[in-house]
């Protein structure tokens, strides 16, 4: 009975290689790809607590009586364009970083400010 | 990998195959942004990172044992939190008995919409919807602050010159997108007026938008598409569309109801609703699409730039 719950695993799989991803590498575009499959998990997680068996798309139509859960697919909705939105910001920062450090690599900035200090 | 140009290919492959999951749940109009955007938009932003910040990745120094551990640890606690939740797909989870029956039920009669989830993103939800707005506008400025630059406009003999340089290595690619261009266009305007029967709505159309826009750009370079799409009137665009949203909220207040409540635009209560939701789903596709357009002539503009301090 506990097969039931696989779709919570999988998410935390996802989850966790976005993670791993994000703090084990020092590359600051790899770490924004890492935090992009991080949300990723984090969208699959709710369109699967809104999906019902049996059920179909959320768009009322005659005869159809099982609709899956309208709500986590709007919050979900918006969530995946404001994504992009922030994405895009972070990578505006990166391209910053590389102009002003010459690298994006996060050992090398860390050098060069200490060497400021 | 090292190779960032394979990442984020592979990235994009990802957001593709998410999107099919999501249909897969019956989440159509999820998919289609994600379609749209995980595929699309974002794999080109970070492809146009990568042109100004190097494409390969250094290798590092420190041992990923102790990243590794944390993430296993993190990884077996919210595994052992799942236990206690409710088995996937049931239709008696705790996430169906709430709010949702009201939508799916009474949305007809209150909305008069059948696309549930444009009724609950535009009605139900409207102001969450302009806070999200709000945002993608803001992350849109905070793009503008850091990456734009004072631009020189050539002159249009200097274009044409680089027009007919480039005629010949693209040629069969910018036939096929002069063709396709005002398809993808119109298929945007479609998605757009369409949302509140089948899956669409403003978020999908503005992306849909943008990247018509972006594919001409890419073709035809920065200055042809400069001369075409002023940045001074996208930028006034991106912000007419948060305002047209925010006004009509402004409108149902001045009428004596609630803010964003659409009955009060109209003597028909369902009639109000249905022009509420044409307009700030237009307000959110004129955001969104100018929105995008900005981030991407930044990026794009940025490395123009790049190119000629070198020179």
């Amino acid at each position: 009975m506990l097969m039931g719950l696989y779709n919570y695993w999988v998410v935390v799989v996802l989850m966790m290689v976005g993670f791993y991803i994000v703090i084990a590498h020092g590359n600051l575009i790899k770490k924004i790809v890492g935090l992009s499959i991080f949300q990723t998990s984090v969208f699959i997680f709710y369109i699967s607590m809104a999906k019902v068996d049996g059920g179909t798309a959320p768009i009322l139509a005659e005869g159809i009586k099982q609709y899956s859960n309208p709500l986590p697919h709007v919050l979900i909705l918006t969530a995946i364009v404001v994504g992009i939105a922030t994405t895009a910001l972070g990578l505006a920062l990166a391209v910053r970083i590389k102009e002003a450090y010459g690298s994006i690599e996060e050992e090398e900035i860390q050098k060069k400010d200490n060497l400021d200090c | 990998m090292k190779d960032l140009f394979a990442v984020i290919m592979l990235s994009g492959i990802y957001g593709l195959l998410s999107a099919s999951f999501f249909v897969a749940m019956d989440a159509v109009d999820v998919a289609f942004t994600e379609a749209s955007v995980g595929a699309g938009i974002s794999t080109l932003l970070m492809l146009v990172a990568i042109t100004m910040t190097g494409r390969s990745e250094n290798p590092t120094r420190h041992k990923p044992v102790l990243a590794l551990a944390v993430v296993i640890v993190t990884g077996s606690l919210l595994i052992y939190g799942t236990l206690d939740m409710p088995y996937f797909g049931l239709a008696q989870d705790p996430v169906h008995l709430h709010v949702a029956p009201r939508y799916i039920n009474d949305s007809m009669q209150e909305v008069g919409v059948p696309n549930i989830v444009t009724s609950v993103l535009a009605s139900y939800r409207g102001f969450d919807t302009f806070g999200e707005v709000v945002v993608i506008f803001t992350a849109g400025m905070g793009v503008l602050a850091l990456l734009s630059v004072a631009h020189r406009p050539k002159d249009t003999a200097e274009i044409d010159s680089i027009n007919k340089s480039m005629h010949e290595e693209h040629l069969i690619l910018r036939i096929v997108a002069k063709i396709l261009i005002p398809f993808i266009l119109l298929f945007a305007l479609y998605v757009q007026f369409h949302g509140d029967f089948g899956p669409g709505g403003g978020f999908q159309a503005g992306v849909i938008f943008a990247a018509a826009i972006i594919l001409y750009t890419m073709l035809f370079g920065m200055s042809t598409a400069r001369r075409v799409i002023n940045q001074t009137y996208i930028q006034l665009f991106a912000a007419i569309g948060v305002l047209l949203y925010g006004s009509v909220g402004v409108i149902s207040l001045l009428n004596g109801k609630n803010f964003l409540d659409y009955s009060a635009l109209s003597a028909d209560p369902v009639a109000g609703q249905h022009l509420g939701i044409l307009l700030i789903e237009l307000g959110v596709g004129i955001t969104v699409a100018s929105v995008m357009v900005i981030i991407f002539f930044n990026f794009a503009g940025r490395k123009n730039d790049q190119q000629n301090n070198r020179e």
